[in-house]
């Protein structure tokens, strides 16, 4: 049967939802891990009942889940996260030096073709790779040892390292982001990285078209087009035509370019999904309605998305790793609110429907579409 | 044999049910009710204390045992007698968070 699986990780554990093609009913459940924060989980496109989840608490740090029947059952992995050699200092948030410390891991990246690699993405910022299914995981020390690193700074959600990019077309080519250092990339699956920042203007840092510093909320890419790289930064929504070598703004006539989520269209690539937020200072949706934006232009051109969404009294935020579109004939689009709410929308966001509406606090949604 | 008290959210994780009965070898220490602890349940490694180096104590997971707060005490240290007797239990508490 064809169905979707949509992956909910919130402040208080991991929630399954799960529909027929139609996704008009849907089966919820969880909370698995329930009291503990899941930051993240994510299927593997090469085996769909393959997941990974990210599970962390202040007390008991970090816990890596394993399910190998659609999200069921699970099992821990290996949970050491130790970076390579003896790691040196970033900048703190008073501009001193600090050391490397690994908080939790916030994005998890398997592998395009292998079932038992996955990448996961920490903070403090740095890149682990697993090949035996997160039972142990190495450092891949190239983008935390750039030269640029010991002037990284942390956002205000910590020094995190949110989104890992795969290039289904250019094997060993990743993207990856880190708040607030910008995007990089990579042409040898992670050894070496390059800061791909050039375009970027930020406000908050002394030099605005700096190398590295930028606050790079999320960057999406269409599978089939990899060159082009949609951004949403801390303010700005921005585009790259060139792998990220260069960047332009695309925000248009967005009502406000401040945001976390950006994603793509999965049959069309120049069609594009963000939901504006007031401000960096203001994490709730303008004029309290929450309003999904599409752009079918590629960028600059926006249209809001309205029908099932709250219109009025909506003061709840999108987080970066919370939305996520399917790939059934006509494409669904889901994503969480910190209210605990999960939208989802059938028709590529021409209307949408809450699965679930009083879930704790949604960290990340992710969508599997199943065969 | 040493009685181990964990707290709700690690007992779930290692889907241990009440106290944990160990046998520590040796001089029964911090350390080595640790060790013992995670050698039965290599699931909680990492969730009490560091991994790497000196193996921290977590800042939010506490030591009581005798009504005594032994948190701050050497990993090395004895436990008291009836820890080490098994007349009291060692309890790993998640500290008190939030408001």
């Amino acid at each position: 049967m064809t169905g979707v699986r949509v992956l909910a990780g919130t402040s208080k554990g991991a929630f399954v939802l799960t529909s027929d093609e139609r996704r008009r009913e849907w089966e919820v459940s969880g909370p698995f891990f329930g009291g503990w924060e899941v930051y993240h989980l994510k299927g593997s496109p090469a085996d769909p009942d393959r997941l990974y989840a990210s599970q962390s608490s202040g007390w008991s740090g970090q816990v890596i889940q394993r399910s190998d029947d659609g999200g069921r059952t699970w099992a821990p992995a290996g949970n050491k996260f130790s970076y390579d050699g003896t790691p040196g200092t970033h900048q703190w948030y008073d501009g001193t030096p600090h050391p490397w410390e690994f908080a939790r891991v916030w994005h998890l990246e398997p592998s395009l073709d292998d079932p038992d690699t996955v990448y996961a993405g920490a903070e403090d910022a740095a890149l682990f790779r697993s090949a035996d299914g997160g039972d142990t995981w190495q450092e891949l020390p190239g983008l935390r040892e750039h030269r640029s690193a010991p002037g990284w700074q942390p956002g205000a959600g910590g020094m995190c390292l949110h989104t890992i990019l795969l290039d289904a077309s250019a094997p060993g080519r990743m993207f990856a982001a880190i708040s607030a250092a910008g995007a990089f990339r990579s042409e040898d699956a992670g050894a070496t990285w390059r800061p791909v920042n050039r375009g970027l203007q930020s406000e908050g840092i002394p030099d605005p078209d700096a190398e590295v510093g930028h606050c790079v909320h999320r960057i999406a890419m269409h599978p089939d087009r990899p060159d082009v790289l949609f951004m949403q930064k801390h303010w700005d929504v921005m585009r790259s035509d060139d792998g990220g070598d260069s960047w332009h703004e695309i925000s248009g006539d967005l009502p406000t370019d401040f945001g976390f989520p950006i994603d793509v269209h999965a049959h069309e690539p120049d069609t594009v999904y963000v939901v504006p937020i007031t401000s960096d200072a203001e994490h709730y949706p303008p004029e309290g309605k929450l309003r999904v934006y599409r752009s079918r232009t590629g960028g600059n051109e926006w249209e809001p998305l309205t029908k099932g969404l709250p219109q009025q009294n909506c003061y709840h935020n999108v987080l970066r790793d919370a939305m996520a579109v399917d790939s059934l004939d006509s494409c669904g689009v889901y994503f969480g609110t910190t209210g605990g709410q999960v939208y989802g929308s059938a028709d590529a966001g021409d209307t949408w429907a809450p699965i679930v509406s009083d879930l704790p606090r949604v960290l990340s949604v992710e969508a599997q579409t199943l065969p | 044999m040493i009685r181990v008290v964990l707290p709700s959210h690690l007992r779930t994780l290692a889907r241990i049910d009440g106290e944990v009965v160990l046998d520590v070898p040796g001089e029964v220490t911090q350390c080595s009710v640790l060790d013992a602890l995670e050698v039965r349940y290599p699931v909680l490694r990492g969730t009490i204390r560091d991994q790497d180096g000196c193996q921290r104590r977590r800042a939010f997971i506490r030591f009581f045992a005798c009504e005594q707060d032994l948190s701050h005490e050497p990993p090395d240290a004895p436990l008291p007698e009836p820890v080490a007797t098994g007349a009291e239990p060692y309890l790993i508490v998640g500290a008190m968070a939030g408001g």
